[in-house]
């Protein structure tokens, strides 16, 4: 049995450089489409057109892109003649559209918050992306982060998908366990706005409807390091990147 | 290891020609035998409802098919039911029942197909048919904590968009429990559980002590009414949450649904596009494999091999991203055919990531497998026979685990698997290790197809038109990573979903999962649910 020890040395540090340096690894993000530029209005219109979620408003020529709506269906990117403009980086944090204070937890949590997980109706994909943290390529115990099984030790409560009306009870008595300093982030477009599943019978169309919330993680599912820049944001290591409708001023 | 050949030995349609002619001259003018469509090989309507369990009983038990699942559909003046069965090496049979709308009981089939337990379930909480003989309805989907009787949300007058009516938290509400011996309780674990990382699922585990003598697994705490938004909306818009319901195994249940929406239009997806999909498919089974790997370790608290699988699965994510632009396979797959076209370059690096995740994998499985503590854990634990998962119809890798050869690649192929030489690994044990060596199997497998696909390529269209087909309907199906995947696509007149219904893996293997761990010991629970490796949310939608 003493080889896992020898495999696990011989392996060595795998972990990502990230905060400390930025990661260039191929693949750890997928991208997003970003406000465009086009030459012609009609340009800009089919690009608005084309996307499934209304996530692209076309304003003259220009168009604006709302992160918290946009699932990553590619469609602006390969069924199109004319292709938005991608960012291929994974600092995405944001503050709710409303909310102009950045809610930071209080600087003695910045070397060690816990995090309560709580999956409201989630695909799999964002809950995964969270999983994918505790691994050695993410590793976020190294900068303070751990998940914790109990609400009552909770500091962060991270929310993924829409919130399910079965799901809407058991979040809520989880939140209402926890201590009143901790903050509420929401994961993934469909925490955000539900996403492909809305609003309906079923659905209460993301976690903003059901308790309130201190922080937006946008992406269909955000990767990783997108995850791992929320909790910085959190801890305020990192400060959060511009609402995009909320900077133009059509939120 | 036993492998069994993809190429189904005899002709498919000898099979099919002797089978009508035995429903034939059994069930004579009770059954009537109707031509191939829909994506059925064959349909045999029934005139009377009280046929209905002795036609099923004849199929499944007498005739060896697999019970693929029920689809409900209402229609202005009746309702239809489909059951599908599978004959491998044929193709789907559609038992086909069609009642006035009037209609409220119809005779259940769980008697003679287990399997059909869950299936009518669903039915009756959703539609509101009731299912006589059906040993426990209700409380399934709609949890009787919260919802009221009589909301029937899957017929056309209810809307999907209104807050449901009489939705109030029932306080008093307490589960029912089947151990009633003195000194027996109930263990209840979930919804949130794990620090929320496991998906939202409730077990009751009832016991008098050490071992867990009931584990009923409750589900659909996930349920988003995927089915029900879905009515009214055009294929383009349906085919997002197809993919989205599931996010971990997307790209075959887009895959199952994109080919349904083919049948209807009678299109077939260009050669060049059907290579691309087993490539894209083989590479979606590999990355699941691989962190059904990293979670089978992580549940026996061996922390080196959980790190190295979930390096494994990391870079295949990474390697995905790389070659589609998406971590999780979405936005490939169109009806028709798909996005985006790959050079040799692109795939020339894949083979690079994949090769060397077969390699680690290798590495893994020989480490582990003389790893004592570690096999302590998983040999002759969670054990399902050959012939309970038979008849619960357990399918994927945990039925190929416990003799099941069916696997769908083989059984009734898709998009040219035909064409394709691989192996199906089984297991005769059924205990947690054949599990876990059954996944290690198919991913070596997967590799070798998509080495198979790869050197396939052709220059040529990925993408044929796909329109002007409706109104129609039809079954699409796929492996998905974790088995069986079935996708009932019906749409309407100006081509919007009128009706749409996914049939899971998970959804199958979940209404077997007691069977494994059930009599074991609670610290052997976790294990047992890591080996089973299903999703709670591929079985909500």
């Amino acid at each position: 049995m003493s080889f896992w020890f020898w495999h696990g040395l011989r392996r060595g540090i795998q972990s990502t450089g990230y905060p400390r340096k930025a990661e260039v690894a191929p693949g750890i993000s997928p991208g997003r489409p970003v406000n465009t530029e086009f030459e012609t209005s009609g340009e800009a219109q089919s690009a608005a057109a084309i996307c499934p979620v209304d996530a692209i408003i076309a304003h003259g020529s220009s168009t604006f892109v709302d992160q918290g709506k946009c699932v990553h269906c590619q469609r602006c990117r390969l069924s199109i003649s004319l292709p938005m403009n991608w960012d291929a980086g994974y600092e995405w944090t944001r503050l709710p559209a409303k909310q102009t204070e950045c809610a930071t937890l209080p600087s003695s949590f910045s070397k060690s918050m816990h995090v309560m997980v709580v999956d409201a109706g989630d695909c799999g994909a964002c809950l995964h992306e969270v999983k994918q943290l505790n691994n050695p390529l993410y590793n976020m115990h190294r900068l303070g982060f751990f998940f914790t099984a109990t609400p009552r030790t909770a500091d962060l409560l991270l929310i993924v998908g829409p919130v399910s009306e079965n799901m809407r009870g058991p979040l809520l008595k989880t939140w209402e366990a926890m201590p009143t300093t901790s903050r509420v982030m929401a994961v993934g477009s469909c925490a955000i706005t539900g996403g492909v599943f809305g609003r309906s019978f079923m659905c209460a169309g993301g976690a903003s409807s059901v308790l309130p919330v201190d922080f937006e993680v946008p992406g269909n599912p955000p990767p990783p390091l997108a995850i791992l820049h929320g909790l910085l944001v959190a801890t305020g290591r990192k400060s959060v990147t511009k609402n995009e409708l909320v900077s133009e001023g059509r939120s | 290891m036993a492998a069994y050949t993809s190429h189904v030995e005899g002709d498919g349609r000898t099979g099919l020609s002797d089978l009508t002619a035995a429903v034939g001259e059994r069930f004579g003018s009770a059954v009537s035998p109707m031509p191939a469509g829909h994506g059925y090989v064959l349909t045999l309507s029934l005139a009377q409802l009280s046929s209905l369990p002795s036609l099923c009983r004849f199929l499944f038990l007498d005739r060896g098919c697999q019970f693929g699942g029920m689809i409900a559909e209402e229609h202005s003046s009746q309702w239809q039911l489909h059951y599908a069965f599978l004959l491998p090496g044929s193709g789907w049979i559609d038992v086909l029942l069609s009642l006035p709308i009037e209609t409220t009981t119809v005779p259940s089939i769980v008697a003679e197909v287990n399997a059909a337990d869950w299936h009518e379930r669903e039915v009756e909480d959703m539609f509101g048919i009731h299912f006589e003989g059906h040993p426990r309805l209700g409380d399934f989907i709609l949890h009787d904590q919260i919802w009221c009787e009589g909301i029937e949300p899957m017929r056309k007058k209810f809307s999907a968009t209104e807050p449901a009516p009489g939705r109030q938290l029932d306080l008093e509400w307490k589960p029912q429990l089947i151990v009633a011996d003195p000194g027996s309780f109930a263990m209840p674990v979930g919804p949130v559980y794990e620090g929320g990382l496991g998906e939202s699922v409730h077990f009751l585990l009832e016991t008098v002590g050490e071992d867990v003598i009931r584990a009923l697994p409750r589900l659909f705490y996930n349920y988003r009414a995927v089915e029900k938004i879905a009515e009214g909306r055009s294929v383009s818009d349906v085919l997002l949450l197809a993919e989205r319901f599931a996010a971990t195994s997307a790209f075959a249940h887009s895959l199952a649904f994109c080919q349904a929406v083919e049948t209807i239009h009678s299109v077939e997806a260009p050669a060049r596009a059907a290579h691309l999909r087993i490539l894209i498919g083989e590479l979606e089974r590999l990355r699941h494999h691989a962190g059904a790997i990293a979670a089978i370790c992580e549940s026996t608290a061996l922390a080196v091999s959980t790190a190295h699988a979930a390096i494994i699965e990391e870079e295949l994510l990474r390697a995905s991203c790389v070659f589609t632009g998406h971590r999780y396979l979405f936005g490939l797959n169109v009806p028709g055919g798909l996005s985006s076209d790959f050079d040799a370059e692109q795939c020339r690096k894949l083979l690079v990531s994949v090769d060397k995740a077969e390699k680690d994998l290798r590495i893994l499985e020989n480490r582990l497998r003389y790893s004592s503590s570690f096999l302590d854990r998983l040999e002759d634990v969670g054990v399902v026979d050959g012939k309970s998962a038979r008849y619960l119809n357990l399918v994927g890798p945990i039925g190929r685990a416990s003799a099941q050869h069916c696997d769908l690649r083989g059984a009734c192929p898709y998009s040219g698997y035909e064409g394709y030489v691989f192996d199906i690994p089984y297991e005769t044990e059924g205990d947690g290790f054949a599990r876990l060596r059954v996944l290690f199997a198919e991913a070596t497998q997967s590799v070798k197809l998509i080495h198979q696909a790869i050197d396939a390529l052709e220059p040529g269209a990925i993408c044929v038109p796909c329109e002007g087909g409706y109104p129609g309907a039809a079954l699409g199906w796929a492996e998905a990573p974790r088995g069986a995947a079935l996708h009932w696509v019906s749409l309407d007149e100006k081509g919007l979903v009128e009706r749409y219904h996914a049939i899971t893996p998970s959804f199958s293997n979940w209404h077997g999962f007691h069977e494994a761990a059930e009599d074991f010991a609670f610290q052997d629970f976790p294990i047992i649910l890591a080996t089973f490796g299903l999703s709670a949310t591929e079985c909500d939608r």
